[in-house]
């Protein structure tokens, strides 16, 4: 049995900033599926089910959010479904979505992830031991910060490649109106000389607290017919999961990020990522996940991920460019984190980037992860609807 | 969405008031195992899997990545999880086995009420800026609409008395069941609720194995294929809904093909003895259809857990040649706010 074909027509998102006080939770959502919807062209009408994605409910304090926002997202009288998987759950939500439409159980669907940080304090929210487990090490950047020291030790990395990533990236932000960090001033020496939080890790590297909402109307073929700008189609999409913590585990590159890229690469007949994909927008909470990820998703081999890096070779304008809206380096919601990854990709392959649009953008790719580098979600999107 | 999928295997545990002694992995260890050991699959050989339950119920964040550590999801597996009841989760799955992209799934929830008070808890359910704030408790909102049934004439408090002891007795056939037997309605908890008009309050965790095709004829003798499934969500605001009707309820089960054909059997996910009235006329169940014989919900209803619960009693009974056709209902939310309706069937005997 074939599967339905599956069209990005819509993308929207607020802006993102520390705190958006001036609309309540219901309020965020809506403005970006509101900014879906007219991207579109479409009515609330025109939706036939809607799944929505965040981060851990304790962030805002409202358990299973999705029945108090039934309403402001249109769901009234439709099916509504809630994903959460963790940090990639803003990707996991895009490709649940998207499976409703390649399995023909809908049209056109509503995808929406998002997170109001400010609601409450996400240090706190991560921070609930109970006996016998070991709590996330003073956030996530505790947890992550040993990884990184041994990639460090593992590839050989200069200790310079950590702020080279964060420079580019707040400078790719300056080009995105949505990003939440507009740091006009930046200079290689500030991220340079900002404090230290977690050795390696320091506070110029790190991404922001944010309140925003990412939304995208996923369609079937005929829907994509009708849509009045370029859709974006998906290629390939795939989740993996592995154990949060066993003596097996690779913190530093995970087999199931690994399984799922070469899921996805299949799915979309990549035969090298490298040469046949175009640009990434990559799930970089801590600026040597760049490096890290890009081994691990094979565009690199192992212990050079770096030296693309260094080279250049990710800044917009390199041959790979990776993160061009700024990435979460810059705009951290983090349950919309990892949709907004899906969705700019997505706008880059519809020529719809704005600014920070990548020229001859034909396929991208879109990536997510969370937990303990335990749950991957990706997709890659392309100006071309799948042949097969 | 011409591919058949099907129920082929459903486990759950005990259900008891506390389980301290226990994580929730531990809880749910022995549900996955005899799930797989009915179909005689090994983790690995499942294409799918996917999990349903709540962070507010262990009241910490990201709860369930340690169930996952239950699974031996090693090597990586592809995984999701829905932050709703399990019957979602197996609704995701169903899906994903619809597209093709995989040929089996493993679908399991679980919750433990124990750790805190669950009224109190359930009231985080609410609008967070106007409703929350009062902490109106789950027990005084059902309340509110079995007042509003025997208000319509729909209902009285011998009519919910009786669903009650029907329920109890049933659920003494039911080894899993928390309360069993010859329950007092008791006192009343919120007018015109009574003790025994309330679900008990307990741990529990449930698993179901779906497979599509030939795959499920060779993973069961006789398989469950869903004929239809469905979910549908109302207005949150209870000052917006009429709470004697529950048209998601009727939506989802047009959806799922449930009016098509009479159902010998369902399992509803009621609660609150008065959610089963308003289930009923918005299934269009009359006497002949034999609804909850596993006891229902009044008999156990582990949160996040309980409509995963029916869907797997529903198919256990086509599994056993109690069914023909069967609807299993599961629901979310204050007041039966969302609801989701499955047509289960057997081939024909």
């Amino acid at each position: 049995m074939s599967k339905e074909p599956v069209a990005v027509v819509g993308i929207g998102q607020t802006k993102h900033v520390a705190a958006r006080r001036d609309v309540s939770i219901a309020g965020l959502v809506r403005e970006a599926a509101r900014s879906a919807l007219d991207d579109a062209e479409l009515t609330w009408a025109d939706i036939d089910a809607v799944v929505i994605g965040k981060a851990p409910d304790f962030f805002e304090g409202v358990m299973m959010p999705e029945l108090y926002l039934a309403d402001a997202l249109g769901a009234v009288g439709k099916p509504m479904l809630r994903v959460h998987t963790a940090g990639s759950v803003g990707g996991s939500t895009a490709l649940v979505a998207a499976n409703l439409v390649a399995a023909r159980v809908h049209g056109t669907v509503l995808t929406l992830a998002f997170e109001k940080q400010s609601e409450s304090n996400a240090m706190w929210g991560l921070s609930l031991p109970i006996p016998f487990q070991q709590p996330l090490l003073a956030g996530a950047g505790g947890f992550f910060a040993p990884h990184v020291r041994a990639y460090m030790r593992r590839s050989g990395a200069p200790d310079t490649v950590g702020s080279l990533v964060a420079y580019k990236d707040r400078r790719n932000a300056l080009k995105n109106p949505y990003a939440h960090l507009h740091e006009h001033d930046i200079t290689l020496e500030k991220v340079q000389a900002s404090p230290m939080l977690w050795d390696p890790i320091r506070y110029s590297e790190t991404c922001p607290s944010s309140d925003g909402a990412c939304a995208m109307i996923l369609t079937d073929r005929a829907g994509a017919a009708r849509a009045p700008r370029p859709p974006a189609w998906m290629l390939g999409g795939a989740m993996r999961s592995e154990p949060t913590l066993f003596a097996g585990k690779d913190a530093v590159s995970p087999q199931a990020g690994k399984d799922c890229a070469a899921d996805v690469y299949r799915q979309a007949g990549i035969a090298d990522p490298r040469r046949d994909i175009d640009a990434a927008e990559i799930y970089v909470p801590f600026s040597w996940y760049e490096p890290m990820w890009l081994e691990n998703l094979g565009f690199a081999a192992e212990g050079e991920g770096w030296k693309l890096t260094e080279a250049g070779v990710t800044e917009l304008d390199g041959d790979l460019p990776v993160n061009m809206s700024g990435g979460v380096l810059s705009t951290n919601p983090i349950g919309a984190s990892g949709m907004i990854r899906f969705a700019e990709a997505a706008l880059q392959v519809r020529g719809q980037a704005g600014e920070h649009q990548v020229e001859r953008a034909r396929r991208v790719l879109g990536h997510a992860y969370g937990g303990g580098s335990q749950f991957f979600s990706m997709w890659l999107v392309g100006a071309e609807p799948p042949t097969s | 969405m011409n591919r058949e999928i099907a129920v082929v295997a459903f486990a759950q545990t005990d259900h008891r008031r506390t389980s301290e002694e226990l994580s929730e992995v531990e809880m749910l260890m022995p549900v996955l195992h005899e799930v797989l050991a009915q179909t005689g699959l090994k983790t690995a050989d499942i294409d799918f899997t996917c999990s349903g339950s709540s962070d507010y119920l262990a009241g910490r964040a990201f709860s369930f990545t340690l169930a996952l550590d239950g699974v031996g999801a090693w090597p990586p597996i592809s995984e999701s999880h829905v932050e709703m009841d399990g019957a979602w989760a197996l609704y995701e799955a169903w899906t994903k086995l619809l597209t093709g992209d995989a040929d089996t799934a493993l679908v399991y929830s679980y919750g433990k009420s124990s750790p805190g008070p669950l009224r109190d808890v359930l009231t985080r359910q609410l609008d967070p800026y106007y409703v929350a704030p009062l902490w109106p408790d789950s027990v005084a909102l059902a309340a509110l609409q079995a007042q509003a049934l025997i208000d319509a004439g729909d209902t009285d408090e011998p009519a919910l008395a009786a669903v009650a002891a029907r329920s109890r007795t049933d659920a003494t056939a039911n080894s899993h069941a928390q309360l069993a037997g010859s329950v007092p309605q008791g006192e009343y908890v919120v007018r015109p609720l009574r003790t025994g008009d309330c679900p008990p309050i307990g741990d529990g965790a449930a698993a179901v194995i779906l497979a599509a095709g030939e795959r499920a004829r060779g993973l069961c003798d006789r398989p469950a294929w869903i004929r239809g499934i469905d979910h549908r969500i109302e207005a949150h605001s209870l000052g917006v809904r009429d709470l004697t009707d529950s048209p998601s309820t009727r939506l989802a089960a047009e959806r799922a093909g449930a009016f098509e054909r009479p159902v010998d059997t369902a399992e509803l996910h009621a609660p609150f003895t008065s959610q089963e009235i308003v289930l009923r006329k918005a299934l269009k169940l009359d006497d002949g259809v034999r609804v909850n014989p596993s006891g229902g919900a009044l008999g156990a209803n582990p949160v996040m857990a309980a409509g995963l619960i029916r869907i797997g009693e529903a198919a256990a009974r086509v599994h056993r040649g109690e069914s023909d056709r069967a609807l299993a209902h599961a629901t979310s939310g204050p007041c039966l706010q969302q609801n989701l309706v499955a047509v289960l069937e057997g081939d024909p005997r």
